[in-house]
């Protein structure tokens, strides 16, 4: 009788079954396939199983019939974590699409940053993806991040999102630079209860993130609703070329940002200054609710 | 003639009196400041007193517990005390500051081991570890306390006490200590001019304090569907299938594991697919479990009596009134003495999960170095034999535990592991650890929860094991073996004898209930997430912040 | 972690078009590549797990799978991280079902 049962979480689903249902069906035709691929020797030496695709699957298929790459992250193996191989494999795709000329590439994001059992190795894979991103854009091929998986985009891949042509994101999805947990351990539980997952999710949820216009879309924690937010994104957008101009205007926004919402602990606070009525209702608003009074904003 | 026999008889009340006298000549009326709650606990309270602290594995009275744990053992020792559950750190001070020696008590879950070392180190009598129905009982009889501190919602100025839907233990305690020369003393969240309803009338309380911040309560039922695993959804079918529609069970108890809130969430999937709405699982004895939601909005239940309530259930609850037990004010009354008997008396099935169970089916949850006590399962998860109504559940039971002439019937007692917990420990033992715990601690018996003759069925994800129709301890064994997977008991099985039980009937797997293991996906729970559970309750159930994922 | 390697009679499973993979290596999860081996009677495994000290466990597990699953043919690897025989079993199930085409 109730809506749940249709749904297919994006949130729960692996990372192939998020590519199985973002791309038209039988369309995606794996790089680097578990049975040819290597795991992290990095891991063995740790004396930690690996896993065959070290984390990330890659590969080519069809968006709404448009050749698409794609990238998806396996948040339950190490926590999506970037290790040297799952590194090069994501930096290999985004080289290739800049020879090829997909229509777009498609990240699906679901990690909480470098692998810090691979350290350097780790490190310099995620400075790669990073130029890799903006190689790949300033070749005209947008690149559109997906964040909707239960480890976020934190750390190192919150910065490779914020790089890309744009986010889509779910209510489940967050997005930061350091983590709840880094933040509690490092500045104290007063700084932060990371814990409080209510309070986690206005400062780093999806919601938070829309309504604060780091992301372009706000979508339903469905496969069939990522999808569709995809295609129409790709629909209407085309990639601009890399502008000096649009960085300054970016720079100016973050900064206008800062000066107007550096000082407010809890997002409840900040939507009050964008001019929410009544904040304290976000958490609970549908997906479409919350839209409609983002575009009610003032701006 | 003979002389009468010359004695008073009203000891209790003149000593009720002079507390109360103390207590008004230190100035105190009934509204206590809530900066001389010390004073007040050290002028009513005297050395030897029997002690009852309102706490369970909900509501606490966490406030008037800190404080008398803040009293001068000087002036405050020896105290005996009564209470449900040893659930706060300031519960075991009391006993580390010397302020009391004798503990008569249920479950002492997160301070089992703390509770254990005192023991060892005889700071701790342990008078005995109860259920909850035997402790309530005793209230009444020989461990009715002198002083109660109890947990209420609100107060108003005559003294009458709004519970709220945690109403739980508090009647029973308030009622024995109120009629047998005992003092009462309430903490409450607040103070209101006039009660939504009196649970507790004003004559039966003696003081009440405005506690600094609301009572404690532990969300202690609530399952995060995302955590439910596809073996536990196997069980779950095989459950259904195999018990639930197998004897019609319609009055029951689900313990609070995510064995069982997998049933729950396939009621209205799995469950209804098979034609069984209005037929199973439709009279509860049970908390408010979030994830009982979508089966209550499916229409699959008729009725639901609490223990307790549970974190923010309260507004779904009080909307669902033709369900649950709602007053004329509009909020729910539970009420931990009459839902145990429910559950032991009125219910044809008990379910639920273990940490170890043995050769005989004896199944305990404790383990060394630890004393945690039973709470209320041993109460559901045993065959009241002094029960006489009859269902076609209990009917069916007792013919295939007694044969077709059977003169009693029997309730349905279902333990439901995986073989394995996590970190590859055996659930299946040749020994419970209880019985090492007994020696350790030199109790009268080991601290087994469930007893192996109560229990009819064992549920794995190898299959069902009916113990009703075993006719012979050898087979109860090899029935327990032949569920018990690839546990070094379940390796130790005689093979030949578990095929013959398969063939009767006693042992059934997977494929002979017409499941297919690879059947058993997430996909058919109703509710994925505790999202879905709050979609599915219309927005009115509320999570606590920490199974948020939004 | 521990390596183990097995080989279990088990009839053929017939032949399949491509290596199948199942599950996630995730805390109490494990994943499974099933390929085309060289023997058709014979199933091989090899297990990198990161539980130490369970073989005998191991070997019964999946003992029972190949007795009672046709595996013959088939080299598996897995990846453990802590998964349960229940796990295990179910998973080998999912593995093999998708290797021989997706038929249940």
């Amino acid at each position: 009788m109730n809506a749940p049962l249709a749904r297919r979480s994006w949130f729960e689903a692996t990372a192939r079954a998020r590519i199985k249902g973002l791309l038209d069906a039988g369309s995606f035709a794996e790089i680097l396939p578990p049975a040819a691929a290597e795991p992290s020797p990095h891991l063995a030496q740790l004396d930690l199983p690996g896993a065959f695709d070290d984390g990330v699957v890659i590969g080519c298929g069809r968006l709404a019939e448009k050749a698409v790459f794609v990238a998806a992250q396996e948040g339950q193996f190490m926590g999506g974590a970037v290790g040297e191989i799952h590194g090069a494999k994501i930096v290999g795709l985004l080289r290739r699409a800049v020879e090829e000329k997909p229509a777009a590439v498609l990240l699906l994001i679901d990690s909480g940053g470098v692998r810090l059992h691979e350290a350097n190795a780790g490190l310099i894979a995620i400075s790669e993806i990073m130029r890799a991103v903006l190689d790949a854009r300033a070749a005209g091929v947008p690149v559109v991040a997906l964040v909707g998986g239960s480890c976020g985009a934190f750390g190192g891949m919150g910065i490779v999102a914020k790089l890309c042509s744009a986010i889509l994101i779910s209510e489940e999805g967050r997005l930061a630079l350091s983590g709840p947990e880094v933040i509690e351990t490092v500045m104290g539980v007063e700084e932060f209860d990371s814990k409080d997952r209510a309070l986690v999710w206005r400062i780093t949820g999806g919601k938070h993130r829309y309504l604060m216009g780091d992301c372009a879309m706000l979508v339903d924690d469905d496969l069939a609703a990522f999808r569709a937010g995809a295609v129409a994104y790709l629909g209407e957008h085309s990639e601009p070329p890399p502008s000096l101009a649009e960085l300054r205007a970016s720079q100016r926004r973050l900064e206008n940002r800062l000066a107007a919402y550096g000082q407010l602990r809890d997002g409840l606070e900040v939507w009050a200054a964008l001019g929410v009525a009544d904040p304290q209702s976000v958490p609970l608003l549908e997906r479409d609710e919350l839209v409609a009074l983002k575009e009610g904003l003032p701006t | 003639m003979n002389a009468p026999l010359s004695r008073q008889w009203d000891t209790l009340r003149q000593s009720r009196n002079r507390r109360l006298e103390r207590a008004a000549s230190l100035g105190f009326g009934r509204e206590i400041p809530v900066d001389r709650t010390i004073d007040l606990l050290e002028a009513v309270i005297q050395p030897g007193d029997r002690v009852c602290l309102e706490g369970n594995n909900q509501k606490q009275a966490d406030f008037l517990a800190e404080s008398l744990a803040d009293c001068d053992p000087a002036r405050l020792h020896h105290l005996s005390l009564v209470q449900s559950v040893l659930a706060l750190p300031s519960h075991v001070d009391l006993f580390e500051r010397g302020l009391a020696n004798r503990l008569d008590f249920s479950f002492s879950g997160p301070q089992g081991a703390r509770v254990a070392k005192l023991v060892q180190e005889q700071r701790i009598e342990i008078g005995a570890i109860h259920t909850y129905l035997e402790l309530f009982g005793r209230y009444f009889l020989d461990l009715t306390p002198s002083v109660a501190l109890i947990a209420a919602q609100a107060a108003d100025a005559a003294g009458n006490l709004y519970l709220g839907p945690n109403t739980e233990d508090t009647p029973a305690i308030v009622e024995a200590t109120a009629f047998k020369g005992g003092i009462v003393i309430a903490q409450v969240n607040e103070r209101l001019e006039k009660l939504p309803r009196v649970d507790v009338p004003a004559d039966w309380v003696d003081f009440t304090v405005l506690a600094p911040k609301p009572n404690y309560i532990e969300p202690l039922f609530t399952r995060d569907p995302a955590q439910i695993t596809e073996v536990q959804v196997l069980m779950a079918m095989m459950a259904i299938k195999g018990i639930y529609a197998e004897y019609g069970v319609k009055r029951l108890n689900h313990g609070i594991g995510f064995d069982t809130a997998a049933i729950e969430l396939l009621l209205p999937t799995y469950a209804a697919d098979l034609g069984l709405k209005g037929k199973i699982a439709t009279h509860w004895a049970l908390n408010p479990h979030p994830t009982l939601i979508p089966a209550i909005e499916s229409g699959f239940v008729e009725s639901v009596h609490c223990f307790g309530s549970e974190v923010g259930m309260d507004n779904y609850v009080a909307a669902r009134s033709d369900v649950f037990f709602i007053g004329a004010d509009g909020s729910m009354r539970s009420n931990r003495a009459f839902s145990q008997t429910a559950g032991l008396y009125a219910c044809d099935m008990f379910i639920g999960s273990t940490l170890q169970m043995d050769l005989a089916g004896n199944s305990s949850t404790a383990t060394l170095g630890r004393i945690t006590g039973f709470g209320g399962a041993p109460n559901m998860g045993s065959d009241p034999h002094g029960r006489r109504h009859a269902s076609p559940a209990w009917l069916k039971a007792g013919r295939e535990a007694y044969g077709p002439n059977a003169t009693r019937g029997r309730k349905l007692v279902v333990q439901m592991v995986e073989t394995f917990r996590e970190h590859m420990a055996p659930v299946f033992v040749e020994e419970l650890d209880a019985w090492q715990l007994q020696k350790v601690m030199g109790a009268d018996l080991p601290p087994i929860m469930i007893y192996g003759d109560d229990v009819s069925h064992i549920v794995t994800e190898e299959g069902i094991a009916n113990l009703l129709l075993c006719r012979s301890p050898e087979e109860r064994e090899q029935a327990i073996r032949g569920v018990a997977g690839f546990t070094p008991v379940g390796r130790a099985r005689d093979i030949r004898a578990v095929e013959n039980l398969r063939d009767r009937g006693v042992i059934r797997r997977a494929e002979d209930l017409g499941i297919d293991p690879r059947q058993a996906s997430r996909d058919l729970l109703a509710a994925r997430s505790v999202k879905d559970l709050v979609r599915w309750s219309g927005g009115l159930y509320a999570p606590p912040s920490r199974f948020r994922n939004w | 972690m521990e390596t183990l390697d097995f080989r279990f009679d088990s009839k053929p499973a017939g032949s399949a078009a491509a290596p199948a993979l199942c599950g996630v290596v995730g805390s109490g999860n494990l994943e499974i590549l099933i390929r085309t081996g060289d023997d058709p009677a014979a199933c091989r495994l090899s297990i990198k797990t990161s539980a130490r000290g369970f073989a005998d466990t191991w070997r019964a597990v999946l003992g029972d799978f190949a007795a009672t699953h046709a595996a013959g043919g088939t080299t598996i690897a897995i990846n453990d991280m802590g998964a349960t025989p229940a796990v295990v079993t179910l998973r080998l199930a999912q593995a093999l079902a998708e290797y021989r085409g997706g038929q249940l």
